[in-house]
């Protein structure tokens, strides 16, 4: 994971995304640096899972562009730095490890490693004990444990999180947020959506918060929260709904 | 009715007694159906998946004629093939008109376009799901379009079985391409279909029934293989 030339800052340069003749992500220019986890704040439909599949090169901008640092190497190489875990963890029909080793074949890691790896990545989610478990079979916890595990394996400098434990309950949701921590610790980015604001509070270091496809604030987390400054910000956090 | 009761007694005698003329009538069946199934299935499966996750300009065509070929007249594809394996047809060289092998591949012809018809439709939905995740892990087409099919592998099993249906089913295309040749090219549906045609109810009824019993046991022992795998790998 070290040694590699970063693939961040992440530059937002004029992003547009329209669809149906609505721009639904409308002018955001931004630069992501190393470090601080980012939590990207807004009401459903803001744009927040629009603007992470943007980054992660899942959709393509009309207008702008996203600017990883590619020192050259191409898109490919910057697309295997990154990992993304969704809302709903898409699990294929096999072990719970072979999911792991899955991603670790696509990756290019020789037959040898993986299964070693994989398990480690699972003990790292906890999920050790149900490595041989069909993952169809896994909890909604269970299963986004998984996907983190996936994630895990890979060693990604940037892990992208789209409202990871909007289907989860308190329990599943802490383990989730554990994980997430160790990512950050081992000096992963975190890059998340969300729209719990007890979770936003836990996690993040810097807030984007999103209104209308617009970014309207980009700042560390405690201002946000103590004196957002703009309206939709203030009423965002005082738990107002804008429509 | 009395004429009934005695063919269906010749009948029950004809199964019991292991009939060699029966016997190699049902083992060439057998042959021929498995064979152009298991050609079908190696030609559909990867042909439906490529196709699921494909984009090309006259996609939704192909999917319409693939469809329909699903109901393809049985009577068509056998006189095409008769006409390119005939003598005089361009591929009369190959000798091959009244043999097993033609038969297997009117069959194959029939059962191809069921298995990649029903393979796409289910990919396509799966992909729907999975694209997001496996793009994201970087899987090419390519390897998304095997690493689905082994996802659906338990669905699959059913179009498969659907293409089994049809082939070992089917009497119309050949008899035209088999000929029903005594020996060398008569299976079961032919045979029923000569032998109710020259009043020889008896062995058209025994037929009939290890042909209801082939179908039933094929099932079934799908049936149990699916379950296990599905125990295995829910």
């Amino acid at each position: 994971m070290h040694g590699a030339p970063s693939i961040l800052p992440l530059r937002l340069e004029g992003l547009v995304f329209a669809a149906g003749g609505t721009r639904l992500i409308d002018g955001i220019t931004a630069r992501l640096e190393a470090g601080p986890r980012t939590v990207i704040l807004g009401h459903n439909g803001a744009g927040k899972s629009l603007l992470l599949r943007l980054c992660h090169g899942l959709l393509t901008p009309g207008e702008g562009r996203v600017a990883w640092s590619d020192h050259g190497l191409g898109p490919r190489w910057v697309s295997r730095r990154q990992a993304m875990v969704f809302q709903h963890p898409v699990v294929l029909r096999r072990s719970a490890r072979a999911n792991v080793t899955y991603g670790l074949a696509l990756a290019g890691v020789p037959w040898r490693e993986r299964r070693r790896q994989a398990e480690a990545a699972l003990a790292e989610v906890g999920l050790a004990d149900l490595a041989k478990r069909p993952a169809r079979a896994l909890s909604g916890g269970e299963r986004q444990r998984l996907a983190l595990a996936r994630a895990w394996a890979l060693h990604p400098e940037v892990l992208l999180l789209d409202e990871p434990t909007a289907s989860l309950d308190p329990a599943a949701t802490r383990a989730v947020e554990n994980v997430i921590a160790a990512f950050d610790m081992a000096g992963t980015k975190i890059i998340m959506t969300t729209h719990d604001l007890g979770q936003a509070r836990r996690l993040a270091d810097e807030v984007m918060f999103l209104h209308k496809g617009r970014l309207l604030e980009h700042t560390p987390a405690r201002d946000f929260f103590e004196r957002p400054s703009t309206p939709e910000g203030r009423a965002y956090v005082a738990g107002d709904l804008l429509w | 009715m009395g004429d009934f009761a005695e063919a269906f007694r010749t009948a029950g005698r004809l199964i019991l007694e292991g009939d060699p003329a029966l016997v190699a009538i049902v083992l060439l069946s057998l042959r021929v159906s498995l064979t152009a199934v298991a050609l079908a299935a190696l030609l559909g499966l990867p042909l439906g998946a490529l196709l699921a996750l494909a984009r090309f300009p006259g996609r939704a065509g192909v999917i319409v004629i693939l469809n329909a070929c699903m109901g393809f007249p049985p009577v068509i594809a056998g006189l095409v093939l008769y006409l390119l394996l005939s003598r005089a047809g361009p591929l009369g060289s190959w000798g091959l008109l009244f043999t097993p092998t033609a038969m297997v591949i009117a069959q194959c012809s029939l059962v191809t376009p069921i298995v990649a018809a029903i393979t796409r439709q289910l990919i396509e939905d799966l992909w729907a799901e999975h694209r997001e995740q496996l793009k994201s892990l970087g899987a090419t087409r390519l390897r998304a379009a095997a690493t689905l099919l082994w996802d659906a592998r338990l669905s699959l099993g059913t179009a498969v079985l659907a293409g089994f249906g049809r082939a070992s089913a089917e009497v119309g295309a050949i008899i035209i391409v088999g000929g029903n040749i005594s020996g060398v090219t008569r299976t079961m549906t032919t045979a029923i279909a000569l032998e109710t045609l020259k009043g020889d109810l008896s062995l058209a009824l025994a037929l009939g029934l290890i042909l209801l019993a082939l179908a039933l046991g094929v099932n079934s022992a799908a049936q149990i293989a699916s379950e296990a795998l599905r125990r295995r790998a829910s």
